[in-house]
């Protein structure tokens, strides 16, 4: 089984500490095949074998995966934003001209997430659309259809929420026509039906719940931060482990049965 | 404890060794190595693109002035495109609930154990079609029309046309009571219950007395799904109509109450 190769990389590949990381042979054997993926944490997210639809990109359109993938280009994005950015009424509009003319690189990082974020949000839309259309939510897989729709919502919200972040007119304007739906909630909005019954108005709605205010002002904007860069990626990334965990128990990929 | 191996109940980890899918490949590498090409040119796509197109920044936020038109992130334009037709409890809240809950039950509601994993029209025509209507015909459809064709006022513009902000539009939509000839507010909301609480319940109950012997799919489907599966479809329907009852008839609220209007 192990080669008897002579040189310095066989050695190496013999050695107490290399087998302590790297546990099978590299050899093209179907048993190394499987522990490639079953021995690492992150390729254990495959199963071992697929059915051969499964690689078919007309079958998939690799929504998923994408969507994840873009998922992970964001966090990686927006944590190094993080760095530059305050989400105070004072700075944030001044950072975003700070990443713009100041920060190395910092206009095409601010790109690749804002762009990222729209592409994401279009390739949830279409795996819904392909898992609808193949009938994946169909038994066993009901469940999982609706932690989908679940993360769906999320990316959504995700989205909306980084909307307001940048403080100029397009953000805090397109975040006060989304929020102002939000006060006419029956019984709990104040421009509501029946809101008269809960006795709320525009500073305890469940508008200013989000909003933190009659307008939409600094307050937002922290609560916004907040929740876009704690709240819902955590709440998400929990829900997209039961959603992949889910696709593995319930029998790996859709197809025909 | 026998394993269960109807349809409804995932099947047990044994039961995947008993029947081996004889089309099986490795993961490693065929899968892998797909992800890895996928995702090698999604990045260069996402590199190219953040580098050619910068993400828009205007002006600081000023809550003095407020722009004309103020136009929500295009992936909720669709909601705001109902504004027009709807009040804001409806559509921009109790709508975007039920459109939630209503993806969240289709599986407990499709109970059509054909078209499970491959593409399929035939054996799912209703599924499909009214699955495709809903989402290219109206939430796709909204979501272009709120971005391309609104100008200021909401008002519609053909994409290109000149944005006159000073455009003025009469405003001569009506209640449909009155309009029908029935003018005392109190039968009009008698009327309009009827119309909307008919259209949504009373349809679906006809067709139910009507066609339930004769169909074995309506038997198969069930009283309680019937019901649900009715409820969100006339509904879904209802946008429709009310869409075009103002866009034909001038038809401002079918429903009109002193608490709330539909």
């Amino acid at each position: 089984m192990a080669s008897e190769k002579k040189g310095w990389l066989s050695a190496l590949r013999r050695s107490y500490v290399w087998k302590s990381v790297f546990r099978h042979e590299y050899e093209d054997t179907a048993r190394n095949r499987a522990l490639q993926i079953s021995s690492n944490v992150f390729l254990h997210l495959h199963p071992t074998k697929v059915r051969r639809h499964a690689l078919r990109l007309r079958f998939t359109w690799c929504m998923g995966g994408v969507t994840f993938l873009l998922f992970l280009v964001l966090v990686v994005t927006g944590v190094i934003l993080m760095f530059y950015y305050r989400p105070t009424g004072e700075y944030a509009y001044h950072d975003m001209k700070y990443l713009e003319f100041d920060v190395p690189f910092g206009m095409i990082l601010r790109n690749m997430h804002r762009w990222t974020a729209h592409a994401m949000v279009i390739t949830v839309w279409l795996h819904m659309f392909r898992v609808f259309m193949t009938g994946s939510y169909k038994p066993p897989r009901q469940f999982n259809w609706v932690v989908g729709v679940g993360l769906l919502v999320l990316t959504m919200l995700l989205s909306f929420t980084g909307y307001l972040l940048p403080w100029d007119q397009l953000s805090m304007w397109a975040v006060t026509v989304g929020t102002n739906m939000g006060s006419a909630t029956p019984l709990a909005g104040h421009e509501g039906p029946f809101a008269e019954l809960l006795g709320v108005d525009a500073r305890s709605d469940v508008r200013a719940l989000f909003t933190g205010g009659r307008l939409i002002g600094p307050a937002t904007l922290l609560r916004f931060y907040v929740l876009h860069c704690v709240f819902i990626p955590i709440v998400a990334s929990v829900l997209m482990i039961v959603h992949f965990w889910r696709v593995r128990k319930d029998g790996g990929i859709s197809g025909p049965l | 404890m026998a394993p269960p191996s109807s349809p409804e109940t995932p099947a047990p980890r044994g039961a995947r060794r008993k029947r081996p899918w004889p089309d099986q490949v490795h993961a490693w590498p065929y899968l892998v190595r797909l992800e890895m090409l996928v995702a090698t040119a999604v990045m260069a796509l996402l590199t190219v693109w953040s580098i050619a197109v910068d993400a828009p920044l205007e002006e600081p936020a000023n809550p003095t002035k407020t722009p004309n038109p103020s136009k929500a992130p295009w992936y909720f334009l669709g909601l705001q495109e109902l504004l027009v037709y709807f009040d804001p409890w409806f559509a921009g809240v109790v709508l975007p609930g039920m459109i939630i809950v209503g993806l969240m039950v289709i599986p407990y509601l499709d109970v059509n154990p054909k078209g499970n994993g491959y593409y399929c029209f035939r054996d799912r025509r209703f599924a499909v079609s009214t699955f495709l209507f809903g989402f290219l015909g109206l939430w796709i459809s909204a979501i272009l029309v709120g971005t391309f064709a609104r100008g200021p006022g909401w008002n519609l513009y053909a994409p290109g046309q000149y944005w006159d902000a000073h455009k003025v539009v009469a405003i001569t939509s009506r209640d449909l009571p009155p309009l029908i000839g029935v003018s005392d507010p109190v039968a009009g909301m008698i009327v309009g219950a009827v119309v909307v609480f008919g259209f949504l319940f009373g349809i679906p109950w006809l067709f139910w007395r009507l066609r339930r012997d004769k169909s074995p799919g309506l038997r198969q489907l069930g009283a309680v799904r019937y019901a649900v599966t009715a409820f969100f479809f006339m509904s879904m329907l209802g946008v429709v109509v009310k869409i075009g009852l103002r866009l034909g008839f001038d038809v401002k609220y079918v429903l009109a109450t002193p608490w709330l209007n539909l």
